[in-house]
């Protein structure tokens, strides 16, 4: 399967009214996840969450292409 | 500096109450003539009370202030009677564009599918909301007193008791019930000693009037980071008379006093323009802002209303919108209550409902600042990150928040509401603002709901109603509270005791995921109570027990 670049937050058993209410649940669960922390805890914070979510990805050619859009432009 | 309106000012009258050899007692009072204040007046009178309308100065809203009016405002002002001038006057619009530096990033419509009688948002200065407002409620009686100030006020079980102050001195005052719509600095709340909870924003914003003839079309644009104003975001909307409302943010160190003055304004807008354009100044202020709210909303006998009970962020236009929904709420509630035929309790549910909905506001405007206004670095890179990956990347332009554009709450789990037994799809379920429709002949389900409890009850062919649902329409009309049968029907009919009302197009029947004989109680706020997918009496009438706490 290639990386999914359509919206795809969602919370199991969760009713949305509004289309952008499960996107912004989640943006604001990442800003809380660094509240408080200096630059360089968050940078840990940053580096510790793409391993784990790498890992449950799992699939290295869908890795591969995040990572190249990740650099691209940077 | 004002060029495209003239203010109007309201004669102060001395009230007979001066000369009175005893307190005079009122029904019901409204302290503000605010656009929520208002229409909160004309609501009540609508239901049938005497309204005195109490305001501490003579004039409508100085500067545009309020601006963006969203689609169920409409709803609620055609309800009340004042829609077709206020939107005969504004600029409607449904599409937003969003800018990261020099690039537009993302795109949206407020009504991605047609036939709604109103569109998604209209944009209009407060003071026309205000004027055409205090015109409908002078056509309906309200009794208005400009330059009469509520000095103090002491609420007692059955009554409040006002000291109010005139220019040709102080009277006292009492009413049956009070509703508070004197705004953020709310004198009434701080003279009962209540607190509004919630969060100071440190930032501040800059909003500048400007008469132009641009070239921008109807449609709110926004800025982050643009090269005009960096580091800081930008707003544009167009108003009423070749207006435009231009909101930059500043950031907390700003002088709120120095960015006021011309010369500091006028470089930023030529900044923005690109050129030499003509243009006009005509209103500027400097604003910070809180999202707060009181605990409960009716202490006793006072009823607080709009940014009396709660504040946001001005991003997703939530602060003057949800007011009008107070209002909304809020009238029918005291109607029924003031006339016997509901119990007090039922006036809490105006308050577990709109504070319900004042937290929802409050979620959505503090997660579009957040968003705007990033705190931290870290906050700042999510977010430029989000806005570089949105040019290209349908999930980032989803996150993309410049402002959820306020939307009516559904009120989930309100006690009014009756829990479904049958199953449906969609989101008309109990507690959601009734969806709008096309009808044959170019009228609007919308126009015909509201102000009453109402049956939708939807039929292929209303000759074939059986006899039985005939003399149960007939009884529902008889009732203390009586229910107005609606037939939503796929051919015109003509049938005692219900109105009769063409979904031509089926499109109505699709919204309510209705099928013949699917039943729909609708609150006189147009707010789903109940629904079935079988027509049953005894259930519609616990419906609206329930609905109006006489259960």
């Amino acid at each position: 399967m290639p990386l999914n670049l359509e919206p795809n937050f969602r919370e199991p058993g969760k009713h949305y009214g509004r289309d952008f209410s499960p996107g912004d649940d989640f943006y604001e669960l990442l800003i809380d996840t660094h509240r408080d922390l200096t630059d360089e805890q968050s940078a840990a914070v940053n580096v510790k969450l793409i391993l784990l979510l790498a890992n449950h990805v799992g699939d290295i050619a869908v890795l591969r292409e995040a990572m190249s859009i990740a650099r691209s432009g940077v | 500096m004002h060029s495209t309106y003239n203010y109007l000012e309201f004669a102060y009258r001395r009230p007979d109450d001066l000369d009175a050899a005893r307190v005079r007692r009122h029904p019901l009072v409204v302290v503000g003539a605010g656009p929520v204040g208002i229409a909160a007046a004309i609501e009540c009178r609508l239901k049938g009370l005497p309204v005195v309308l109490l305001d501490d100065d003579n004039t409508v809203s100085v500067g545009s202030r309020g601006v963006c009016y969203a689609k169920r405002t409409l709803e609620v002002l055609d309800r009340i009677g004042c829609g077709d001038r206020i939107v005969g006057k504004g600029v409607s619009w449904n599409v937003g564009r969003t800018f990261f530096r020099d690039k537009e990033v993302y795109r949206f419509d407020l009504v991605p599918e047609p036939d709604h009688k109103r569109p998604g948002m209209m944009n209009l200065q407060q003071y026309y909301l205000e004027e055409f407002e205090l015109a409908r409620a002078r056509e309906l009686g309200v009794e208005m007193r400009w330059k009469n100030k509520v000095v103090a006020v002491a609420p007692a079980a059955d009554r409040v008791a006002l000291q109010v102050q005139t220019p040709d001195g102080i009277y006292p005052l009492e009413a049956d019930w009070l509703i508070a719509a004197d705004g953020a600095r709310s004198a009434i709340r701080n003279m009962m000693g209540l607190e509004t909870e919630g969060k100071v924003f440190m930032d501040r914003f800059l909003i500048a009037d400007v008469v132009m003839k641009a070239d921008f079309p109807a449609e709110r644009w926004f800025w982050f980071d643009p090269p005009f104003h960096p580091n800081q975001s930008v707003l544009l909307h167009r108003q009423a008379d070749n207006v435009w409302r231009i909101d930059f943010q500043l950031g907390w160190d700003a002088d709120p006093d120095a960015e006021k003055r011309p010369e500091r304004v006028i470089p930023r807008i030529r900044a923005m323009l690109g050129d030499d354009r003509e243009f006009e100044l005509e209103w500027v202020s400097v604003y910070t802002f809180q999202c707060r709210r009181m605990g409960k909303f009716r202490h006793g006998r006072v009823l607080f209303v709009g940014d009396a009970a709660h504040q946001v962020s001005p991003f997703g236009a939530r602060g003057a919108n949800s007011g009008y929904q107070d209002a909304d709420n809020l009238g029918w509630k005291l109607g029924l209550v003031m006339d016997g035929r509901a119990p007090e309790r039922l006036l809490d549910s105006y308050s577990d409902e709109r504070t319900f909905a004042a937290d929802e506001n409050i979620l959505n405007s503090t997660r579009s600042t957040d968003f705007i206004t990033p705190k931290t670095p870290i906050s700042k890179l999510f977010r430029n990150a989000v806005l570089e990956l949105a040019e290209r990347h349908a999930f980032a332009r989803k996150l993309v928040n410049s402002g959820r554009l306020s939307v009516p709450t559904t009120y989930v789990d309100s006690a009014l509401n009756t829990a479904d037994i049958d199953a449906f799809a969609g989101n008309m379920i109990p507690g959601a603002p009734l969806d709008d429709g096309p009808l044959a002949g170019g009228q609007w389900l919308i126009d015909a709901l509201g102000n009453r409890f109402q049956l939708l009850v939807f039929v292929d062919d209303p000759a074939e109603l059986e006899r039985r649902c005939l003399d149960g329409f007939r009884e529902l009309a008889r009732l203390p509270i009586a229910v107005e049968t609606l037939l939503i029907a796929r051919r015109p009919a003509d049938i005692a005791h219900a109105r009769t009302l063409v979904d031509l197009k089926g499109v109505i029947a699709r919204r309510y995921d209705a099928r013949p004989g699917s039943v729909y109680l609708a609150r006189p706020d147009q707010h789903v109570a109940a629904r079935w997918r079988q027509l049953d009496f005894e259930r519609v009438r616990r419906a609206v027990a329930r609905a109006t706490c006489n259960s």
